[in-house]
């Protein structure tokens, strides 16, 4: 509904937009494509030509890949348990009646706000540390010994401190989708003699299953790709290596950008596969 | 100056033809309204006119100068919308002036002509107000303001009354209407209600999807439609029109009949019927009559008020000089 | 939605509410603290919890030893560059499908959103490589780029979702008041949008601010913002907790005010309107 002057504007307009984007799409990509069928070691001999399809199977077989693909599915499933439970629950909370909930909202929201890399920092030398952490202090208080959270237990602390930063994003997504119910839905329910863990499983949890599968799919194309609270924490060892982790080694650390290439393209893949889902929920949004 | 015509103008939307080829001839100073039932493509019309949309074929000359790829700010008309279009974030002063400053007028010259606007609607109390803080009457105010500033050629109108209550809609329909007498500016009036193209038009012009059913003043529409469709459309409430025998014996495939050209009766007449509902507005009576053999029934107006009701038997007695014969193509017979 | 409920009720609510709360946001705070403390009693075993000697020396050691200035400049630089920069692209892009919409601007939109999920790893060599060719590794101006099209997918949808609610006859209206394509957008556009386009800038510094993969792989020494200064703490000789805290306190604070502003649009803004 425009006339074709305005069209060809909007053509021009969109133009700087579209070209930068596809630009920042396609040329590393096609790069990463192509390093990814070369022997490229920059530090040790340089471009060796092309190798066909021997880093995609060196990648896979290689004995770090199998762990890595294991640690990045319990990282990202252990955040996506804890964020999408606790998340629910602190929704229902903060959306009863209270004295102070605004205040209450800032706090649960703020980690959010924090830079991973404080994050990471501050729960691995603060809390964590086996000698001066504030959980070794507790466990000591109880006459426990203190454990080495980040290399007896890493993943799992690594889980807690992303879990930490996440759950704001959940809990929040979830309460905006709670606030949104039709409050005589429910009233029409309770009239109806359901009580309240049943209002809960027939028409809450219901209405919040779109905001869960956002939830659940935003937050996986990011955590797919967590890094910084890797590099500042264990840097890989003690069996946190994700596959990010893995492909950021071969490339920046080993030079071995071949091998890292191929493994890029397979996390490309992977995260596309993710999105799909997302990209059908959020299209089906666009119309309405 | 303000002489629109429009020449074998075609509009399509991909594979849809809103408008096909229409001729219009619209003359300077003429009220002419475009009505129309909704998707009847009347504003389609109106926007090209504007220039807010692209004919597909066909030419728009505005006084004999070819306008069909002018730019619509460079037409010199000017529109007022159904929503008002008013800019939220400028002051009512500011919205009139809008279009004296994009045409980088004296400031001096600008104020003159925002004051004298805003005096002749009544805004001179509101100038310094946001669009937000005005009732619907005064928005449409500032609206039409803004159109007159310009002193454009003609003033284009979008249904803009749709938006505003009853009482209201009648008041502002009296102020364009003397502005109108007062400027003597061509005005395109788009609207969906036949009561304003009636009591606004110099002329009127009937469409049906995308298709001129009918041009003429209001009275000519009245008393010689030129076919079912306008028949049914002017005139409040509508005509009745009838089938069948009756249509037959007055050599006609379907004849019309207006509510307030039938007499009624509680003892004698042409045709008999029992009153379904009547309507007792105290200056008119409206019955709802069934006749024997046909399920629509028939609308009648009385003059005054008339007691006869529900369940009544009525007579009724058509004028045979104000009926209207119509062929099988619904196409009037004369 | 006000339900009304007994006041012990409420107070229920209130207790567990504020309790879970205060655990939640007790990292930060304790970050805080901590800040203020001596190093000796940022150590101490027990840990002290408020009754220690507040100090500010902390703050001043960062900043002398540090130069906390410079990475925080760098911060604020490539935050702020690269939204002000995606702001400027997008708002045309944003009109053009918001206002002149085609049978492919749906699809235009989710091609850039799909940009997006790109993982960062994936092309990470190829982005350094161009950095060196360039010679802009370590500098500002790579970071404002880069980060500008990480986050340029989001301004657009962002700012597409706020125009959309602006109704198009009111631009119509400027069309017809004789305003130019740059007018209309300057004049009109703008100002009524300007809420939206406060809050997309807000959202997406944020997310500049805290970006730390780009920032970290394409800095050293000169162009490292506050995600890179942070992170060199992590090395074990600079491990002193109250200035630990203290630099982080700095580093956040900030954005943790910004955060709070902005908390209505995050939702929107990070689930590209999928939820409202």
């Amino acid at each position: 509904m425009a006339t074709q002057h305005s069209r060809s504007a909007a053509r021009l307009m969109m133009a700087p937009a579209v070209i930068l984007l596809l630009g920042w799409m396609l040329v590393p990509l096609v790069m990463t494509l192509w390093f990814s069928f070369r022997e490229y070691l920059p530090l040790r001999g340089g471009d060796m030509g092309f190798v066909g399809l021997e880093n995609y199977i060196r990648f896979v077989t290689s004995s770090a890949f199998w762990p890595s693909v294991q640690t990045t599915l319990v990282l990202v499933g252990g955040v996506l348990l804890i964020t999408t439970i606790f998340g629910i629950l602190l929704a229902l909370l903060l959306d009863q009646p209270m004295w102070g909930q605004g205040i209450v909202r800032i706090l649960v929201i703020a980690p959010f706000f924090v830079m991973p890399t404080v994050t990471a920092l501050v729960w691995k030398n603060m809390f964590m540390d086996p000698v001066n952490g504030l959980f070794a202090h507790i466990w000591k208080f109880f006459g426990a010994q203190p454990v080495e959270w980040l290399s007896q237990w890493s993943l799992f602390s690594i889980i807690i401190i992303v879990a930490w930063q996440w759950l704001p994003f959940a809990t929040l997504i979830l309460l905006t989708a709670i606030q949104s119910l039709d409050s005589e839905q429910l009233e029409a329910a309770e009239m109806d003699g359901a009580p309240p863990l049943k209002r809960f499983a027939y028409i809450i949890l219901p209405h919040l299953s779109r905001a869960l599968t956002v939830v659940v799919l935003i937050q996986t194309i990011f955590l797919l790709s967590i890094f910084a609270e890797i590099f500042v924490t264990t840097q890989g060892s003690f069996g946190t290596r994700t596959l990010t982790y893995l492909i950021y080694q071969r490339v920046l650390e080993s030079q071995n950008v071949g091998l890292g290439s191929a493994g890029g393209i397979y996390a490309v893949i992977l995260a596309n596969i993710v999105a799909i889902f997302l990209m059908r929920i959020v299209g089906k949004n666009l119309d309405a | 100056m303000g002489r629109i015509v429009l020449d074998k103008v075609k509009k399509t939307f991909g594979e849809v033809t809103v408008i096909p080829p229409l001729d219009l001839e619209i003359e300077d100073g003429e009220f002419v309204v475009f009505v129309g039932p909704s998707g009847c493509g009347k504003s389609t019309l109106l926007r090209l006119i504007a220039g807010l949309e692209d004919v597909s074929s066909g030419q728009i000359r505005i006084d004999g100068q070819d306008a069909t790829n002018v730019a619509p700010a460079k037409r010199g008309l000017a529109m007022v919308f159904q929503s008002y279009a008013l800019y939220p974030h400028m002051s009512v002063r500011k919205n009139i002036a809008f279009p004296l400053k994009m045409a980088k007028m004296e400031q001096a010259e600008i104020d003159r002509r925002v004051d004298s606007a805003a005096s002749v609607l009544n805004l001179t109390p509101y100038l310094e107000r946001r669009p937000g803080q005005l009732s619907g009457g005064q928005r449409q105010r500032v609206a039409i303001g803004r159109a007159i500033v310009r002193e454009p050629a003609a003033f284009l109108f979008d249904e803009p009354l749709s938006n505003l209550d009853a009482a209201l809609r009648v008041g502002m329909r009296l102020e364009i209407s003397e502005l109108h007498k007062r400027l003597a500016t061509t005005m395109v009036y788009v609207t969906h209600d036949q009561v304003e193209a009636m009591t606004m038009a110099d002329k009127i012009v009937v469409l049906q999807a995308g298709v001129i059913e009918q041009v003429g003043s209001p009275l000519t529409l009245y008393h010689t439609p030129r076919n079912k469709f306008v028949a049914g459309f002017i005139g409040s409430p509508r005509m009745n029109l009838l089938e069948g025998p009756e249509a037959q014996k007055r050599g006609a495939h379907t004849v019309g009949i207006r509510p307030e050209h039938i007499t009624p009766s509680p003892t004698e007449g042409l045709w008999k019927g029992r009153v379904g509902v009547s309507e007792h507005l105290g200056s008119d009576t409206f019955f709802h009559v069934h006749l024997e053999g046909r399920d629509e029934p028939i609308t009648v107006r009385a003059g005054g008020e008339v007691d006869m009701h529900h369940g009544d038997t009525i007579w009724l007695t058509p004028d045979e000089s104000r009926m209207h014969r119509f062929d099988k193509a619904g196409l009037r017979i004369s | 939605m006000a339900r009304n409920v007994t006041p012990q009720r409420k107070a229920i609510n209130t207790v567990i509410a504020w309790a879970a709360g205060l655990l939640i946001f007790f990292p930060i705070l304790w970050t805080i603290l901590t800040s203020f403390k001596t190093e000796a009693q940022a150590i101490s075993s027990p840990p002290v919890f408020l009754f220690f000697d507040w100090t500010l020396e902390n703050y001043a050691v960062v900043q002398e030893r540090s130069n906390y200035m410079r990475f925080l400049w760098n911060s604020v630089i490539i935050a702020g560059g690269s939204t002000v920069l995606g702001v400027l692209i997008a708002i045309p892009a944003a009109w053009s499908m918001a206002f002149v919409p085609s049978r492919r601007t749906k699809d235009i939109l989710m091609w850039m959103l799909s940009t997006k999920m790109l993982p960062a790893v994936g092309v990470l060599y190829p982005i350094y490589l161009i950095c060196i060719e360039l010679g802009i590794l370590d500098s500002r101006a790579a970071l404002v780029v880069v980060l500008m099209l990480i986050n340029l997918p989001i301004i657009v949808w962002m700012l597409y979702t706020y125009f959309k609610e602006i109704p198009g006859e009111i631009l119509e209206a400027a069309r017809m008041d004789g305003a130019s394509l740059k007018a209309e957008i300057l004049y009109v556009l703008t100002p009524m949008a300007v809420p939206g386009i406060a809050s997309t800038m807000l959202l997406n510094f944020i997310l500049a601010w805290n970006e730390a993969f780009w920032t970290l792989n394409l800095t050293a020494a000169k162009a490292a913002p506050l995600t890179a200064f942070i992170a060199s703490y992590s090395s074990p000789e600079g491990l002193f907790y109250a200035k630990l805290s203290a630099a982080s306190t700095m580093a956040i604070a900030p954005i943790l005010i910004l955060g709070w502003f902005s908390q209505k649009q995050l939702v929107r803004g990070l689930t590209f309107g999928a939820v409202k």
